[in-house]
């Protein structure tokens, strides 16, 4: 029987783990002597108030989409992707060698192909991971970090040695010609008549990630394969039973995994730098971790939680502009919701379905007593590997 | 590569080794009763952190390092309130660790000094000194044998030498002693510890805590005596090489220490030379970043003998009613 309804699940607990991030928060921004108050308003000024913060605070949650969905995708299966990080970098590569290397006519045709290129390079970093856990039985946890630091040098080699143009110190690629240049939420906006801020790094990539939290959120409740990513997540011997094979689930949903924190690369490489950096990510591929936690692996909560940490995001930088918090401040509040979502769940968890259980019992003594339930067991998402006590 | 530039590779190797044992050493503890640690990097960040800033204020090394112990221990007990008590998940707890220290030490560090997220660079008695071991000068002329005395092997801080006394240590209380017997015991099977009348939760605690204090000397060790002062970020990955030491170790004391040596030299190489010629073949420097890494990968995959994690590893113990 359930012990709690399902709302409480999906939305009390991940509020309560919210606020409690928030006060926190708010005590250190005590502890450093500012007033969280101010701050506060500060960000939502600074990321909310005009079209040009929106315009940042989109182009970042834009990339905590895809990255938040490649984590979630891998949660359904039961597995901790943590290589988001490496994984987008090396989508960059693909971005960067289709941009390149080929001439196209038209930023659609180059989006297109930078957008497979990107999600093709990224699997492929998954794959290799995927493969050692689901043959060789290698702890994916551990393979993905490692490949996380292998991408970093693979890109410092290529960037340094192959792909800096002649006479250049920056380790960097060479501009991207025009032609792939992909429109920005300014040039979208301004022939409907909406004023939108030129400044801001928001591009059509958004649409593409909206519309990869809907074709997740197909793949993951309305198709067959979905469904047997989300057996096997809940009972490994239970889908074997049923003739799922382990390591078909396994390698998809890292191959799929992969292939969406790969895709980050169209927003921040070929919308924003237009060019392929060294440390491009920026980080992107761990608040993905973050970002799935909240969400409850969720594409809608994904995507919910991928503008609330663009806001924090860019609302952190701001901070950062104007008093003396440093950007760091968010790294904190990130670290305190997975804490707090993640981790120490069952810190919120218990209390609620005591209290839930308690009102439960108020509700059956006034009523005659049911027949009892059949025992099965709870419907909780087991998205964290977490044993159900 | 002439004798003298080996003996100096060897003596860097020595130091960059050392927070690698350290770290390495700290996660088997915690591993082998159980507790899977990807933590070390924040918990060797937050103690570079508070060492050095607490050396610079009071002048004194010690207190650093305590502070140093004490800011890894409290990072620890999170870890152990997260995966122990509250029977979360321990990976992602270790990640939350890992943001938490990294944001905060800058945080505090531009609070406390305002140098940008640094401390205050340490001298004189802010600093573990090399201590000189007896007749290194004395020593010195003898051929082969007196520069490996004098200048490999001496010439070291305190915690140097401590790091490698800590593996026959860990060695014996893992292996010699009750507390190490029940150590790998609640690892492996924790059901069957708890059936013998011994208390899990406590065991695990402690395994924890251990790993809390060393992760603590190795953080302290990299802010006060390798370098002298805390630099945002300056861990650099080398929690995650002592995890990648252990599993090449494959969670076994004296192994971890030639990992650790093995990984340090690679840093050394890299850090001294940028490319390597091999007759012909060039060897780039992102190589030998990459190196442990790969070896590390290619450990796990099991070609070349199969590493095996403690069985209860990363699983929360539910006692049963």
């Amino acid at each position: 029987m359930d012990v709690m309804p399902k709302w409480a699940d999906v939305v009390l607990i991940p509020l309560i783990s919210l606020i409690l991030a928030a006060i926190l928060s708010a005590l250190v921004i005590i502890g450093i002597g500012e007033d969280p108050v101010a701050a506060v308003k500060l960000m939502v000024q600074g990321a909310l108030g005009s079209t040009y913060g929106w315009g940042y605070t989109l182009y970042y949650a834009t990339n905590f989409m895809f990255t938040g969905l490649a984590v979630s995708v891998a949660f359904h299966a039961r597995l901790f992707n943590i290589g988001g990080e490496g994984q987008a970098m090396l989508g960059g590569l693909g971005v960067a060698i289709a941009c390149l290397y080929v001439p196209w006519p038209h930023w659609s045709l180059a989006l297109i192909a930078a957008t497979l290129a990107a999600a093709l390079f990224g699997a492929a970093w998954a794959a290799i991971p995927a493969w050692l856990q689901a043959r060789r039985g290698s702890h994916i946890v551990i393979t993905t970090i490692m490949f996380n630091f292998i991408a970093a040098a693979v890109l410092n080699y290529v960037l340094v040695n192959l792909m800096r143009p002649q006479g250049s110190q920056d380790p960097a690629s060479a501009r991207f010609p025009d032609a792939v240049h992909l429109p920005t939420l300014h040039e979208m906006l301004a022939p409907v008549g909406i004023e939108f801020s030129k400044a801001a790094p928001a591009n059509i990539s958004l649409l593409v990630a909206i519309g990869a939290c809907i074709f997740v959120w197909l793949l993951i409740w309305r198709t067959r394969l979905g469904y047997e990513i989300r057996a096997y997540g809940h009972s490994e011997t239970g889908a074997l039973y049923a003739g799922i094979s382990a390591v078909r689930i396994t390698m998809v949903a890292m191959l799929v995994s992969g292939g969406l924190a790969g895709m980050m690369a169209i927003n921040n490489v070929m919308g924003e730098a237009e060019r392929l950096v060294m440390n491009a990510t920026e980080g992107a591929g761990f608040i993905g971790i973050a970002v799935a936690l909240m969400g409850r692996s969720h594409p809608f909560g994904v995507f919910l939680a991928a503008i609330l940490f663009g806001f924090l995001y860019q609302g952190g930088a701001e901070l950062a502009l104007w008093t003396t918090i440093p950007r760091e401040l968010i790294v904190v509040i990130q670290a305190l919701v997975i804490l707090f979502t993640g981790a120490l769940d069952n810190m919120v968890r218990m209390p609620l379905e005591r209290l839930f259980l308690a009102m439960g019992r108020r509700q059956g003594a006034a009523q005659p007593a049911p027949l009892p339930a059949p025992t099965h067991p709870p419907s909780v998402e087991r998205k964290d590997g977490r044993e159900e006590p | 590569m002439d004798f003298l530039t080996l003996i100096q590779v060897l003596d860097s190797t020595i130091r960059l080794a050392t927070p690698l044992l350290l770290a390495c050493l700290a996660g088997l503890y915690s591993e082998r009763a159980g507790i899977f640690d990807i933590g070390l990097e924040g918990k060797m960040l937050a103690a570079a952190f508070f060492s050095a800033a607490v050396a610079a204020v009071t002048g004194s090394v010690w207190l650093g390092l305590l502070a140093g112990i004490a800011a890894s221990l409290v990072l620890a007990g999170l870890h152990g309130l997260a995966s122990i008590t509250f029977r979360g998940n321990q990976l992602i707890s270790g990640v939350a660790i890992n943001f938490l220290a990294a944001g905060m030490t800058v945080l505090i560090a531009q609070d406390w000094f305002s140098q940008g997220g640094r401390t205050p660079s340490l001298m004189g008695g802010a600093r573990f000194e090399p201590i000189t071991l007896p007749f290194a000068e004395a020593l010195s002329g003898v051929p082969i044998l007196g520069p490996i005395y004098s200048e490999l092997l001496s010439g070291h801080s305190i915690l140097v030498y401590l790091a490698f006394a800590a593996v026959p240590l860990t060695w014996w209380v893992l292996f010699r002693t009750r507390f190490g017997l029940r150590l790998r015991a609640v690892g492996e099977n924790p059901a069957a510890v708890d059936t013998a009348g011994v208390s899990v939760v406590g065991l695990r605690y402690a395994a924890v805590a251990i790993c809390g204090v060393l992760c603590g000397i190795a953080g302290a060790y990299l802010a006060t005596a390798l370098q002298a002062g805390f630099v945002k970020d300056m861990t650099a990955g080398r929690g995650f090489i002592a995890l990648a030491a252990l599993i090449f170790a494959k969670w076994r004391p004296w192994h971890a220490m030639y990992a650790c040596l093995l990984f340090g030299f690679l840093q050394a190489v890299a850090l001294r030379y940028q490319n390597i010629d091999l007759g012909g073949i060039v060897i780039p420097v992102q190589v030998m970043d990459a190196l442990p890494y790969i070896l590390t990968v290619v450990i796990l995959a099991g070609f070349v003998g199969k590493a095996i994690p403690p069985r209860a590893g990363g699983e929360p113990y539910v006692k049963e009613r």
